[in-house]
């Protein structure tokens, strides 16, 4: 137990890659938290998945002990946060844990979209900011222009913004004192009864489920009977522990406090981000407001490749979705796929990621249909329909009219590039709002449909401004639009894990992409392949794909029928990650690749 | 329809049909070159006396099993067999023949890569038995030999070949295509200019770019420019049959030419489902000893391999016997590569199941296979696109 004077929680936050994580590696590593030997780049990046893309998607916590100039030890909790917009629920989830947030800028980039997102995110969860600029070491960093322009655009003071390097640990010490002398020491009663947030929770192999939370008033122990507020579920602390990043055991944590404990919990979903947690008898009536639930804004349908895995499917969704509450699924059924799941992503990264994390940490291969947003259908009999998929879409002949989700997305890109971002905008059906100027770059404020944005929006945003765009969005409400469904056919089999909704001006330039696509995602068969796109029974596009004309192996041997024989089977096993649209096989990647527009 | 008595000709000593061979072979190379997967190694130095001894122990080994065995064929390969000393040929070749008697056409191959050094050796293997060379050209022009890492150039190359013609009976050589930047008719030329110069017999193979190798690394890393897509390399191949039918070349096999009676009988061997011994290291081998057919493996280095065989006096690794529905698996993806074809009944009488009749029909409609009598064969059409045609027929 640490008394309230000598504890400092805060989140770091930033745009993609600005530095966050480097920045935690420095603060663990210059306190001592972590031993020479095992510290790495990263190192609260912990999954492999983010190890391989080199950004952070979980917020992580750790707990550090800080000796501070003025002869005091105090313990801070700092929570890294992920940088990318499809994991801005985690950003918000985790300030509400803490007093104060270190708002990291990368002084050769300056203030990006993400940096104004989680700046409002902060003022909203009341925080105090520091700002630390980043990469001083770089050559091309300009750490006094980027201050102005933190002042400019931001409106905070950067005056006493911290200058670091996370990378050669430059400023660091001046960051752990700023920490201490800058951001206030949390409030709580350690008298009253428990009242604990529950931050996070995730599923470990070894000790089940684990749950993060921050004390706000009394104290917990290991032993103790703990309520969740809002399922009532009770249970008895088995273990109580800190986070250094590696869990380590302690006695009792008080108001301000963070750590994680498990209690022997079967039903997955009686941990919610957001409860709050008491004790069993004489707890607090009083819950925490809870969290704001994400709305997922992308759908798509998650199918197990083999089709005896969907139990496992199952288990492995509710493990997956303890640790990301962003996330929604419920049961659906597919002539073509079989059982599977609708799931619901906050974008297209967020899909992406949770489908490489079924596969890789439950073992388990997917399909993966096409991504779609929420459509509201409005039927001449006067009643609306919700459609989450494009295949149930009902027979045109009752449809009134539809509606689509719409976004505001501000983009900031530098001013050589403004051309390219109008004409991107445009092209994907968007009405610019808004237009001005932070020094040389340009804030572009767009009312975009969400469809157009979900599902390669940001890489090609990225490739035209060769990354020098930033990017963020806001849903704000649905509006009519002249929008058809678009079914693909293959081989004259329609397909419809590949049915889409398009607007109608642009039904056919979609399907001649479309076909394009597929045309290269479907390998050669041996015998030549027509794949169409239609809307209703009219054929708006069509291309043709050649049989296979050679595949056969040049060389093989004595030594090689063994070998050649593995490669077969492992071709036939390929091919069971295929699905077989009459007598057609389809890689799964197909059903999202067939949708990116990169043409 | 099968008499019930002719699946019994056919097993259990089934390898009859094919023949029995001995592959000897030899892992080293005077250097790697980027596109090769071959299990060869470069060493500064080789004591030749004591492969002599191990490659002579492996020999009396396998003899003592396939006792009252007429032996067909030898197949020196590399490796670089051409680096081997003629003494060690010589002794090996002796050790063969007090092991087993050999048939009339008795066929000894042994591979050679086209360097002058290795010239030098010709008559000494000559004199040791070998009655046919194999010779490694790859390419006819300089540059390109280069590309693909090669330490000959064609003007030794060409010396070389009139040597080995003027020293054996029979005389083939191997070139690769579909390389970097190789356009359809530089490769006709090329061929035409082989042909030209060849005997009865050439190995023609599209290029393979291999895992592992260093132009599989290179490729993976996007590297590797000029490669010919599928449509140009079917270009190339089927004019490849065209030029090679016409100069008297026909294909016998997927990659193999030869005028009629010159193919090479020790590959003939591997497609026909024969047994075949094979000594040296990561050599395989398929042997049918009372009925059942084992698949040999030897330790794939050189020093793990002699070790064995002097340690324990056996090169193998444990023995796996083949269940009859692999061995048809083998059969049916070996003996299709041949423009003979396979027998319905051997294959059914290894499957114990026939094939699948609609499978089979639906390829002979669409003009991939045909059927005469017992034989099944992939028709011009079908040997291009031969892996799509057998994982249609696997069960
Ligand atoms: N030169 C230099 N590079 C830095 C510095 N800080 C971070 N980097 C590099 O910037 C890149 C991104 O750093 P991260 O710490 O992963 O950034 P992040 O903000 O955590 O990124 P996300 O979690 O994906 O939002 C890495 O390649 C770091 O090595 C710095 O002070 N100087
Ligand atoms: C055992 S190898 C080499 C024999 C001899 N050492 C030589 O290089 O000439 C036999 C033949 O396989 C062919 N070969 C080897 N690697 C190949 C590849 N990656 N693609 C196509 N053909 C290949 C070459 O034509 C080579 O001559
Ligand atoms: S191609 Fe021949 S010479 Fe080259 S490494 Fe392979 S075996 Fe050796
Ligand atoms: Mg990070």
């Amino acid at each position: 137990m640490t008394d309230l004077e000598h504890i400092r929680n805060f989140s770091i936050v930033a745009h993609i890659d600005h530095g966050k994580s480097t920045l935690a590696d420095r603060l663990i590593q210059l306190t001592g938290t972590v031993a020479e030997r095992d510290m790495q780049a990263q190192i609260l990046d912990s999954m492999d998945i983010e190890r391989e893309r080199g950004i952070t998607i979980k917020a992580n916590s750790v707990r550090i002990e800080y000796p501070a100039k003025d002869g005091q030890t105090y313990i801070l909790n700092l929570i890294d946060t992920p940088g990318h917009v499809d994991f801005a629920y985690e950003v918000s989830r985790s300030m509400r844990a803490v007093e104060g947030s270190l708002l990291v800028v990368d002084a050769t980039q300056g203030v990006e979209a993400q940096t104004l997102a989680n700046v409002y995110h902060a003022i909203d969860a009341d925080h105090e900011i520091v700002p630390i600029l980043n990469k001083i070491d770089l050559p091309a960093s300009e750490p006094e222009k980027v201050c102005e322009q933190i002042e400019d655009v931001i409106g905070i003071d950067a005056s006493d913004a911290v200058h670091v390097s996370a990378k050669t640990g430059v400023g660091i010490p001046d960051v752990l004192e700023a920490i201490v002398t800058r951001l206030p020491a949390p409030k709580g009663d350690r008298d009253a009864p428990l009242k604990a947030m529950l931050v996070d929770s995730w599923y470990d192999s070894y000790l089940g489920v684990v749950v993060m939370i921050r004390v706000m008033d009394g104290t917990i122990k290991k032993g103790d009977r703990i309520r969740m507020m809002q399922t009532n579920a009770v249970y008895g602390v088995d273990k109580l522990a800190v986070l250094k990043p590696e869990m380590q055991d302690i006695k009792e944590l008080g108001p301000g406090e963070i750590g994680v404990f498990t209690a022997s919990i079967k039903q997955v979903r009686d941990t919610r981000v957001g409860d709050t947690i008491t004790s069993e008898k004489s707890g607090t009536e009083m819950a925490l407001p809870g969290f704001k639930p994400a709305q997922p804004v992308v759908f798509c349908g998650l199918f197990p490749v083999d089709n005896a895995e969907f139990e496992d499917l199952r288990d492995a969704i509710d493990k997956l979705a303890l640790n990301d509450a962003s996330f929604s699924f419920e049961m659906e059924t597919s002539a073509a796929l079989g059982f599977g799941f609708r799931c619901g992503f906050l974008g297209l990264l967020h899909l992406e990621v949770i489908r490489d994390r079924l596969e890789r940490e439950y073992d388990i291969e997917l399909i993966t249909t096409a991504p779609s947003v929420i459509y509201h259908v409005f039927m001449r009999d006067g009643t609306t329909l919700e459609l989450h998929n494009p295949a149930d879409m009902p027979d045109m002949t009752h449809v009134d009219h539809i509606e689509e989700p719409r976004i505001k997305a501000t983009i900031l890109v530098p001013d050589e590039y403004l051309g390219d971002v109008l004409k991107l905008c445009q092209d994907r059906r968007g009405i610019q709002i808004d237009l001005t100027y932070a020094g040389s770059r340009a804030m572009v404020v767009y009312d975009l449909p969400l469809n157009e944005v979900v599902f390669d929006f940001y890489d090609r945003l990225k490739s035209v401004t060769k990354g020098y765009a930033s990017f963020d969005y806001q849903m704000i409400g649905y509006r009519e639009d002249a929008l058809v469904k678009m079914s693909v056919l293959v081989n004259e089999e329609p397909v419809d894990a590949l049915s889409m909704m398009v607007h109608r001006d642009r039904a056919e330039a979609r399907g001649r992409l479309m076909c394009e696509k597929l045309k290269e995602l479907i390998p050669r068969h041996m015998f030549k392949i027509p794949i169409q796109a239609a809307i209703g029974g009219r054929v708006i596009a069509r291309e043709t794909l050649s049989a296979m004309r050679k595949d056969v192996t040049a060389k093989c041997y004595g030594g090689d029928a063994t070998r050649k024989k593995k490669l077969l089977e492992k071709q036939k096993k390929g091919k069971k990650k295929m699905r077989e649209f009459g007598r057609v096989s389809i890689p799964q990647e197909a059903f999202i690749n067939a949708l990116k527009m990169d043409g | 329809m099968l008499s019930p008595n002719s699946l019994q000709v056919v097993l259990p000593e089934d390898w009859r049909a094919g023949g029995f061979g001995l592959y000897v072979h030899w892992p080293f190379c005077q250097a790697k070159c980027p596109y090769c997967d071959f299990n060869s190694h470069v060493a500064a130095e080789i004591d030749q006396n004591r492969w002599m001894r191990v490659y002579c122990s492996e020999i009396r080994r396998i003899g003592a099993e396939t006792q009252g065995r007429i032996l067909d064929t030898v197949f020196f390969g590399g490796g670089t067999p051409s680096l081997m000393n003629p003494d060690l040929v010589a002794e090996i070749m002796d050790t063969i023949r007090a092991t087993w008697p050999t048939s009339n056409s008795f066929e000894v191959t042994l591979e050679a890569n086209p360097t002058s050094v290795e010239a030098a050796r010709f008559h000494g293997y000559r004199d040791a038995g070998v009655n046919r060379l194999s010779m490694g050209f790859q390419a006819l022009n300089d540059p390109d030999l280069r590309a693909l890492g090669r330490l000959h150039t064609v003007a030794e190359a060409q010396t070389a070949f009139t040597l080995a013609r003027d020293t054996f009976d029979r005389v083939s050589f191997d070139l690769i295509y579909a390389r970097q930047n190789q356009t359809l008719s530089d490769w006709r030329r090329e061929l035409s200019k082989a042909l030209s110069m060849a005997a009865d017999h050439l190995s023609l193979y599209q290029l393979t770019i291999e895992d592992g190798t260093a132009f599989g690394k290179r490729h993976t890393a996007g590297g590797l420019p000029g490669l010919p897509d599928e449509d140009l390399a079917a270009d190339m191949y089927f004019a490849t049959q065209e030029l090679c039918a016409k100069a008297g070349l026909p294909a016998y096999e997927v990659s193999n030419h030869a005028a009629a009676g010159a193919h090479s009988r020790h590959n003939l061997i591997y497609w026909q489902g024969g047994d075949y011994a094979g000594i040296g290291p990561g050599a395989h081998g398929r042997l049918t000893l009372n009925g059942t057919r084992f698949a040999t493996e030897t330790p794939l280095t050189p020093s793990a391999w002699l070790g064995k065989v002097e340690k324990i006096g056996n090169g193998e690794n444990p023995r796996t016997a083949i269940p009859g529905s692999d061995q048809a698996a083998e059969y049916l993806m070996m003996g299709l590569r041949i423009s003979e074809g396979i027998s319905l009944s051997r294959h059914a009488a290894m499957a114990n199941i026939s094939l699948n009749s609609n499978i089979i029909n639906e390829l002979r409609d669409n003009r991939f296979i045909e059927t005469d009598g017992d034989t099944l064969r992939v028709t011009a059409k079908g040997r291009p696109v031969l892996n799509a045609v057998i994982r249609a027929l696997l069960p």
